[in-house]
């Protein structure tokens, strides 16, 4: 078997929204750094595979969707929400702005997850309370997710009540505004977009690892 | 010989028989700019359907546009199902939480009358004032939300995704009752005086659901829906892809698509030919930032790659443009559609576009 083959296996069972294939793949009980190691091998390549599709048309949002809750519960399963082994990061956290179409979040919830990172959900908010939230939380990676250009336009006051409040995280965005205006991040002082959910994993996995070691958990 | 221009109904209807008018339509879908015309908050302008007739007159005159649009908001449906609308200064009002909260609720749930429900007939009220001011040379379109895309907002996304594929009997259910108010809510516009119904079913298009899954699900939807509609109806997919489900689209009954700048517009057309007019497909997001000169360049590359042998309406992609867009680039695209869009054409089929940044995208 190639190295390709049980990824091309994994990310076939994910589309076809086949369970039982999926586990079967992803193999049974085994050692920390097995178990770890399945997630980097097999879990986050497919995924990254189903957001490249999707962004080209190929795949649609509901498989998405069910492929990430699947490795969401997948990977919970073999390393528990509390498991050392789960990615060492810092503080990070989600949130919608003024909206309550939560599923573009729930996504990338769902993604960070099954790669094996923890976030706080901080499900619908306003401008006022994700500011308070996060300086209280002490977020370093905060993503936002919208659905409509004036909740994209509204991130510019976060980050200007964010400045104030003398809190700098890194601020990643995403939703149908940013994919339709790829310039948009910029305007509202982000520090970057992510089209996809699994795209989101590779920004904030190469964020951490530029990080100092002081800004992780 | 006289060359007296045609009228605006005359100019459709010649390109939805698929000959070329005397220019290519142009439909702005323009909602909130209206508000920022009379100088009311978005709020007020839509309590008084009076306004909404005055702006939308007003938006015809300034623009030279094609139609009379009288979409409120999507959420005005889901108002009339019981549920909240979240008013903004700056944006279309949005669906608050959903009416429904678990899926059996689902098994007890029946649909508003139109009659009864106020916002709706505000809509209507709209269109019966935009009836008697457009003495019939204009025409009017009226907004539905499909069957099979409202329950975004009558559950949110997640749980509704969650019914689709786990709980096909309920789905089907909820299916049965939304296009029971559905078609009573398209005949109600369309009795008011409304020309043609937009049915709006952006969870069909590819982007949400697999062309499979659609063919089982949302295209038995809206073939039901649309034999029901008594009227022209164009399906639009709200900024959705729609290539990979293109053949089967005629087979729905809708005789226009509305198409999104995600897939190839030329390609569209070649696909459509004949069959159905196209709807589209300026990006609205990003025509926020456009000059002037952008705006002409992207009217004539759509133009050019959809306008030839009619069948072509130009429009935004998404079915609303934003409240942000400004009046100078507005007419700059009407200005640009008479001048590019005046038929014999004379432009080109490439397609204007503004390179699309890779990752990373920090």
């Amino acid at each position: 078997m190639t190295e390709s083959e049980p990824v091309e296996a994994f990310l076939n069972a994910l589309l076809a929204m086949d369970r039982v294939a999926a586990k079967r793949t992803l193999g049974g009980p085994s050692a920390t750094d097995a178990r770890l190691d399945v997630v980097e091998r097999l879990v986050v390549p497919s995924l990254e595979r189903i957001g490249d599709l999707w962004e080209r048309g190929e795949v649609s949002l509901s498989q998405v969707y069910i492929s990430g809750r699947m490795c969401e519960e997948m990977v919970d399963a073999i390393l528990p929400p509390s498991d050392p082994a789960r990615v060492d990061q810092p503080p990070m956290a989600i949130a919608v702005l003024d909206d309550y179409h939560l599923l573009g979040k729930r996504m990338v919830y769902s993604v960070l997850r099954a790669s094996g990172y923890e976030l706080k959900d901080y499900g619908t908010v306003d401008g006022d309370s994700l500011v308070s939230r996060v300086v209280r939380d002490n977020i370093v990676v905060l993503m936002i997710s919208v659905l409509m250009l004036p909740s994209a336009l509204h991130i510019k006051k976060v980050r200007e009540a964010l400045d104030r409040a003398g809190c700098r995280p890194f601020i990643l965005v995403g939703g149908a505004p940013f994919r339709f205006d790829t310039e948009l991040w910029r305007e509202v002082g982000a520090d970057a977009m992510a089209a996809t959910a699994a795209e989101s994993v590779a920004v904030v996995r190469e964020l951490i690892d530029h990080l100092p070691k002081e800004y992780r958990s | 010989m006289s060359t007296r221009p045609m009228t605006s109904l005359e100019r459709v209807l010649t390109t939805l028989g698929h000959r070329e008018p005397d220019r290519v339509p142009l439909f702005l879908l323009l909602t909130m700019h209206g508000a920022q015309e009379l100088g009311l908050s978005i709020e007020t302008y839509f309590s008084r359907p009076e306004s909404v007739v005055e702006g939308q007159l007003r938006l015809r005159r300034k623009y030279r546009n094609d139609c009379f649009y009288t979409f409120f908001y999507a959420s005005v449906e889901t108002e009339a199902w019981g549920g909240d609308v979240l008013y903004t200064d700056d944006g279309p009002p949005n669906a608050g939480r959903p009416v429904i909260r678990a899926a059996e609720q689902i098994r007890t749930l029946e649909p508003p009358r139109v009659a009864d429900a106020p916002c709706l007939v505000k809509v209507l009220e709209a269109t019966s004032g935009l009836k008697a001011a457009g003495g019939g040379e204009t025409p009017i379109i009226g907004v539905v939300i499909s069957p099979f895309s409202v329950p975004v907002m009558q559950m949110g996304f997640e749980p509704y995704l969650n019914l689709m594929f786990e709980q096909p009997e309920l789905f089907e259910h909820l299916m049965r009752l939304n296009e029971s108010f559905c078609i009573e809510w398209a005949n109600a516009q369309l009795a008011a005086g409304a020309t043609a119904i937009c049915y709006f079913d952006p969870v069909s298009s590819s982007t949400i659901v697999s062309p499979e899954h659609f063919r089982r699900t949302g295209f038995q939807v809206a073939k039901r829906t649309l034999a029901g509609i008594k009227g022209p109806v164009a399906m639009h997919f709200a900024s959705g892809r729609c290539m990979p489900i293109m053949d089967d689209l005629p087979d729905t009954g809708a005789a226009v698509v509305g198409v999104s700048m995600l897939d190839d517009l030329a390609a569209l057309k070649q696909r459509v030919a004949g069959k159905m007019s196209l709807l589209g497909n300026l990006n609205g997001v990003e025509m926020r930032r456009w000059t002037a000169a952008q705006a002409e360049e992207q009217v004539r590359a759509a133009i050019g790659a959809a306008g030839h042998g009619g069948g072509f309406i130009l429009s935004d992609n998404h079915g609303e443009i934003p409240y942000q867009v400004r009046e100078d680039t507005l007419l700059a695209i009407s200005e640009a559609v008479h001048r590019w869009g005046t038929y014999p054409l004379d432009v080109s089929g490439e397609r204007a576009s503004f390179p699309r940044p890779k990752t990373p995208r920090s």
